[in-house]
């Protein structure tokens, strides 16, 4: 399990990133943690001509608050991420779902922007960005450029940025975190497998307790994170009792087509996206009646 | 491909050699630098035998190149002991409690525990069961790994 | 651990003691096979099948062979023509094995060719440029179409998939059957998985043209490798040296890599310069020998109203996968406590061994033994079930009782001893049986799945080779043997030799608390080595829970030796009988006059260098070597299909309490507790951990761990992504609880324990996840029992 040959450059600005990926063609690619892109490296899988490492880049790297927003830079890494006092007091769904992303050893090398580009079916971060509807920007020698998250995640391991972009930060909007609360559920195998469904939730209530806002996605049994739309709009407004939560999660099944695989087949990865869903939605709900009390 | 000139400091020590860009860390510390006791399991990030300490934090040295960790400080589980030699209380608690079995796991399982208790010296048994979560053994069951965790951060709390 | 029953007579043994190898391994200074590096080693990868079966037409090396730093591309071709077929465990002329594919590929992931370049990352790109002209052909993957009379055959020169079918019928199983009021049947299955180790294979050999030695470096954990070398290559033995003080990675019965060691030996003396193969995970998992019995059982048991069972018929199918090699014998071992700890008087067993497209299987901890007692323990607890008994009330009345050994059964084993109420009982006591139903009560009154198990198993220990003639009559083996030599230095030191490798199992520790025992030296100051194999003894490595036992009884027997030599030098000094004196912690006195004293150094020195002060005619130094057979050994299996399997019974007793999430079929362990009685245990932390371990690997057997082909007959369990090992999150803390029922056939009063833990822990799962699933009317037989097996099934998905 040794990687095919390939070219690399250490650079130290996000410009010469882009510079590097321009010359380097299609078959450059960024890398930062590697934890993901290695393992398929070693089984040949993947075989990038160039990899630029990044991890040299200060200007990558970072957590900062802007007015509304809750701004990640791309190299930063996931361990840094998830023991950052101002993500887990503005954004615990996120928080909360890394805790999930691999273990300690792969958190400390692998960076949310990795996570956000490789958009693995499971991986936890795009489906925090997708419910949230994060907004990604990336950068080129071509300019920059800014990509909402539902616009971004494209299929299984495949987004729209273009060969030469470079993904710089992604900001996640902030709630007001009054009678807001979340859930996430993911359901895998052992503890720290990547998930055969995974949910994430988070709801604003009005004082009588219903519903004013509401963000749900799930993955895992979808090619890429799916931002339920038409269940966040049939919910609002309603109490999220368990009964309406269970009826409105049923539409799941048209949503989706699960593949299956060596770990589960898509019956169940049908039937388990559904749980999780219902799941992270009625946590969010007691999260934020919670705050009502 | 052309070779990169490679210099870590290992274990304190500065360490230089030549390697391919494709040259995983822990091929390099094996056998270009000579570090034998860290060790391969799966190459794909999964069983935690490479683990390795890059400036402070545990990370698997097959899911890194080398030439990334150019600069870099590593401590691998040969650099675990003190000075003279004298074991470190964490590895007498993991002889004391027979915490292995092959002993192929275990570099890995002393880098994921001793960097845990560097962080968190007063870890409860979910605690310690979370920092090895990435560590597969498959001689031991954990148990007297935990146990062993356990005596170490109990020593530490008597010392304090 | 309450270890004061046992203990008091002993000195060292049964005592806390460090064990010598950590120390090495704790500061990253083991040696294991990948650790030896030599100057121009050459590597190997491996170019493999991606068909399930196919004709290799030919094989075009060209362009991988331009690669600058390829040295070599080996074929089968060029294999069979040069070396002669690996030895198979039955007789089967037809079936011919070389380490390499010849002209056909039998499953997706075998070895075609081999490819030898400077570097291991020059290796896998020439194994992309090699270019192999395949004829895809019909192939099998199901055991039971492969019996099909028009099913693809695997070996066509055999003109069967059936390797092996035999039946055995021990007592009067049909008059039993008819005289009891119930029977009930069912199938269980038990799917491909391993113990999988950390370590892959690894192996480097390096012709020594000075001496014209082969020497071998290897992660091997195998009886008579040497020979199995030597064979092959048509050199003598003494030609062959294997370097058995390599540590290795983790074996529990798997590190079997014959082929590929014949593979760089063959190279090593082509290519004239060292070459290693060292498996990467891929490889490992789809070509290597990971793979352990896949196993379907049809089980009839006759039993009356009050639970007692009074005859078994166990039909036993066994996937062997493409190569029959040591397969075939797993479906034996397990008539050596075919009936489990139960009195059941009669037994029939008809074992059947099919080859299919798939990776060969080889040994698994516990050979084939934890598959059977997964069985039996189901057919307990769905008797039980169906007379609305408590399962250990079941297990009470049929439990082989104390005063009954040793206690013949009807295969024809000896069981040498055991109190399996008093471990029962104890572990019910201690785990606080009321309790945990109670608390299974309380989660199921909020709406939870739980379900409390129980299994109680045997671990026969010590090993022999009668499954080998039992199944294969032209095998005439009866040795079973191990040896040990010590060595007293002429300065007092003692060394002692063992003849073998160790994967974990803590030998050197062994020899040296055995020895200090007997000889009542400190045990710290005892070295124990691995010979290298032209210097080694004769041995049976450490297979079949064995090595306490008889590595033990050979340090012990070799010791006895050293003591009665010393108490001839001193007699013939003292000029007095060796009946009066008395030998104490090696120094020799005169009974009943302390003051006439030899020190240990004194008669050590006077071996060694005073011949004038020896005995007339007695040997000059101080060694002794004992090499012994297998207790109860020695025979082979008689006329009547009866035959004496391992000598010892190890006894296990489990009780787990898991939950099941009915939405999405997670299953939780919320406690776990064991019975454990293997005799006198010689070392308190190295039994705790095997069991624990063993524990381990039961669990995953359990739950998360299958070798998948799908319909195409490719693997899909080729890495640890996809091939799922429990982790710290998913195996428990374990109570344990010890009992200590000495062996009378022992040195010591031991009995294996290599296999404890998983030769009960399987069963004891599926019996905690099926009273869970009870109070749907529920059951599931097949393990592992994934998390969409349970859900499917709880959520009506599936029957």
């Amino acid at each position: 399990m040794k990687a095919a040959p390939f070219d690399y450059v250490r650079v130290s600005s996000i410009d010469e990133a882009c510079q590097a990926l321009a010359d380097g063609g299609e078959d450059a690619r960024v890398i930062a943690g590697g934890q993901t892109l290695i393992p398929l490296m070693a089984m040949r899988l993947a075989r990038p001509a160039l990899l630029i490492d990044i991890n040299d880049v200060k200007e990558l790297s970072g957590i900062a608050v802007d007015s509304d927003h809750l701004v990640i830079k791309a190299r930063t890494r996931q361990a840094d991420t998830l023991s950052s006092e101002i993500v887990q007091e503005k954004l615990p769904l996120l928080a909360d779902a890394l805790s999930h992303v691999g273990h300690t050893q792969t958190r400390n090398r692998g960076t949310v922007g990795g996570s956000l580009v490789n958009a693995d079916p499971s991986a936890e971060i795009p489906l925090i960005a997708q419910t949230l509807g994060a907004i990604i920007v990336a950068r080129s020698t071509r300019g920059e450029r800014t990509i909402a998250a539902g616009d971004f995640f494209d299929s299984a391991m495949s987004t729209t940025l273009a060969p030469d972009e470079c993904l710089t930060e992604v900001h996640f909007p902030i709630w007001s975190p009054e009678n807001t609360g979340f859930g996430f559920h993911e359901v895998s195998i052992r503890d720290s497998d990547f998930a055969l469904a995974v949910a994430a939730a988070q709801t604003t209530l009005d004082a009588g307790g219903n519903v004013q806002k509401l963000a749900v996605a799930i993955c895992g049994a979808t090619p890429a994170a799916l931002k339920l739309t038409d269940i966040e709009e049939a919910l609002i407004g309603t109490d999220l009792n368990d009964d309406i939560i269970k009826v409105a999660c049923a539409k799941i099944d048209d949503l989706i087509d699960p593949q299956s695989d060596v770990h589960a087949d898509a019956a169940y990865r049908g039937r388990v996206a559904k749980v999780m869903a219902r799941r992270a939605i009625s946590d969010a709900r007691d999260g934020a009646k919670g705050d009502l009390v | 491909m052309s070779e990169h000139k490679i210099t870590l400091t290992v274990n304190g020590r500065e360490m230089s050699g030549y390697a391919e860009a494709r040259v995983t860390l822990v091929d390099f510390l094996r056998d270009v630098l000579g570090q034998t006791g860290t060790h391969i399991g799966c190459e794909h990030g999964v069983c935690g035998a490479c683990s390795v300490v890059l400036d402070g934090k545990p990370v698997r040295s097959c899911l890194m190149y080398a030439v990334m960790a150019d600069g870099h400080e590593i401590t691998t589980v040969e650099g675990l002991e003190g000075p003279e030699g004298e074991l470190s209380p964490l590895q007498d608690a993991f002889w004391e409690n027979h915490a292995m079995q092959c002993g192929y796991c275990t570099p890995g399982m002393l880098i994921a525990t001793h960097t845990l208790l560097q962080e968190n010296p007063y870890p409860d048994e979910a605690e310690i069961r979370e920092a090895i979560g990435g560590n597969l053994c498959r001689c031991t069951g954990y148990q007297q790994i935990v146990e062993a965790v356990q005596m170490t951060a109990k020593k530490i709390r008597e010392a304090s | 651990m309450d270890d004061t029953t046992a203990s008091q007579e002993f000195r060292y043994i049964t005592k806390k003691r460090r064990v010598t190898e950590d120390r090495r391994f704790i500061t990253g200074r083991g040696h294991f096979a990948a650790d030896y590096n030599f100057p121009g080693l050459l590597h190997v990868a491996m170019v493999t099948s991606p068909y399930a079966c196919a004709e290799i037409k030919g094989i075009d090396a060209t362009a991988a062979l331009a690669l600058p730093g390829v040295r070599y591309v080996l074929t089968g071709a060029e294999l069979f023509e040069n070396i002669n077929p690996l030895l198979s465990g039955l007789d089967l002329p037809n079936v011919k094995r070389i380490p390499l594919a010849h002209e056909r590929a039998r499953y997706a992931g075998e070895w075609v060719a081999a490819v030898v370049a400077e570097s291991r990352h020059i290796a896998e790109d020439a194994v992309e440029l090699v270019e192999v002209d395949y004829n895809p052909i019909d192939f099998v993957i199901d055991p039971e179409e492969a019996m099909q009379s028009d099913a693809p055959l695997v070996h066509p020169q055999h003109g069967s998939n059936i390797l092996c079918d035999k039946t055995w019928v021990w007592g009067d199983v049909d008059d039993d059957f008819a005289s009891a009021p119930h029977n009930l049947s069912f199938r269980a299955k038990w799917s491909r998985n391993s113990t999988v180790p950390i370590e892959t294979f690894v192996v480097t050999a390096k012709w020594d043209e000075g001496k014209d030695v082969l020497d071998v470096w290897a992660s091997i954990q195998m009886p008579k490798y040497p020979e199995q070398i030597a064979r092959a290559l048509s050199l003598p033995v003494n030609a062959v040296n294997v370097h058995f003080d390599v540590d290795v990675g983790g074996s529990y019965g798997l590190k079997r890599g014959i082929r590929q060691t014949v593979i760089v030996s063959y190279l090593t003396c082509k290519l004239r310069a060292p070459v290693r193969f060292n498996e990467d995970r891929l490889e490992n998992m789809s070509g290597g020998e990971m793979h352990g019995p896949d196993r379907i059982f049809d089980m009839d048991v006759a039993y009356n109203d009050d639970g007692v069972m009074h005859s078994l018929k166990i039909k036993a199918t066994d996937d062997a996968g493409c190569y029959p090699g040591r397969a075939p014998l797993q479906l034996g071992k397990p008539v050596s406590a075919i009936v489990g700890p139960y009195r059941i008087k009669s037994a029939s067993y008809n074992a059947i061994s099919v080859t299919t497209n798939k990776t060969s299987q080889e040994a698994v901890r516990g050979f084939g033994q934890a598959p059977t007692n997964f069985a039996i323990e189901t057919m307990v607890d769905k008797v039980a079930r169906a007379l609305g008994m408590n399962r250990d009330e079941v297990r009470r009345r049929n439990l082989i009782r104390a005063d009954e050994f040793p206690y013949r059964i009807p295969s024809g084993s000896e069981y040498d001893s055991g109190d399996y109420h008093a471990v029962l009982d104890k572990l019910q006591d201690s785990a606080g049986w009321q309790e945990l139903l109670a608390k299974r009560d309380a989660l199921r009154a909020k709406g939870k799945l739980a379900g409390l198990g129980m299994s109680t198993c045997l671990e026969p220990s010590g090993g022999n080779s009668s499954f080998e003639p039992f199944l294969n009559p032209k095998n005439d083996t009866t040795t079973w043997m191990e040896s040990c030599l010590i060595k007293v230095d002429m300065l007092g030191s003692i060394t002692a030799l063992m003849g073998t490798s160790t994967s974990g199992q803590g030998h050197e520790t062994l020899l040296s608390a055995v020895i200090g025992e007997v000889l009542e030296r400190d045990p710290d100051t005892i070295r124990g080595v691995h010979a290298e194999s032209l210097g080694a003894l004769p041995s049976n490595s450490p297979v079949g829970s064995r090595m306490a036992i008889m590595l033990g009884g050979a340090a012990a027997g070799a010791a006895e030796k050293i003591k009665k030599q010393l108490l001839e030098i001193a007699a013939h000094n003292f000029q007095l009988p060796v009946e009066r004196l008395v030998y104490d912690g090696g120094d020799i006195s005169v009974d009943g006059d302390p003051d006439k004293v030899m020190t240990w150094n004194t008669l050590v020195d006077i071996a060694h260098r005073n011949y004038h002060k020896m005995p007339l005619g007695s040997e000059p130094g101080l060694q002794a070597q004992h090499t012994w057979e297998v207790p109860t050994g020695g025979a082979l299996p008689a006329e009547d299909g009866t035959v004496q399997m391992y000598p010892c019974y190890a006894f296990e007793a489990h009780i787990p309490l898991v939950t099941i999430d009915p939405d999405t079929g997670q299953v939780e362990i919320l406690d776990y507790h064991m019975g454990h009685d293997c005799g006198t245990v010689l070392n308190p932390d190295i039994v705790r951990g095997m069991t624990f371990g063993g524990i381990a690997h039961g669990i995953g057997a359990a739950l998360y761990e299958k070798f998948e082909y799908d319909e195409g007959g490719q693997h899909l369990s080729g890495s640890f992504m996809d091939y799922l090992l429990p982790s710290s999150h998913e195996i428990p803390h374990v109570e344990m609880i010890k009992h200590y029922t000495p062996s009378p056939l022992t040195t010591f009063g031991q009995k294996g324990s290599g296999e404890s833990g998983y030769l009960g822990a399987p069963a004891a799962i599926a019996s905690a996840v099926n009273d869970a699933l009870a109070p749907l009317g529920k059951s599931i037989e097949t393990l592992p029992m994934r998390v969409r097996d349970l859900e499917a099934l709880i959520n009506g998905q599936t029957e």
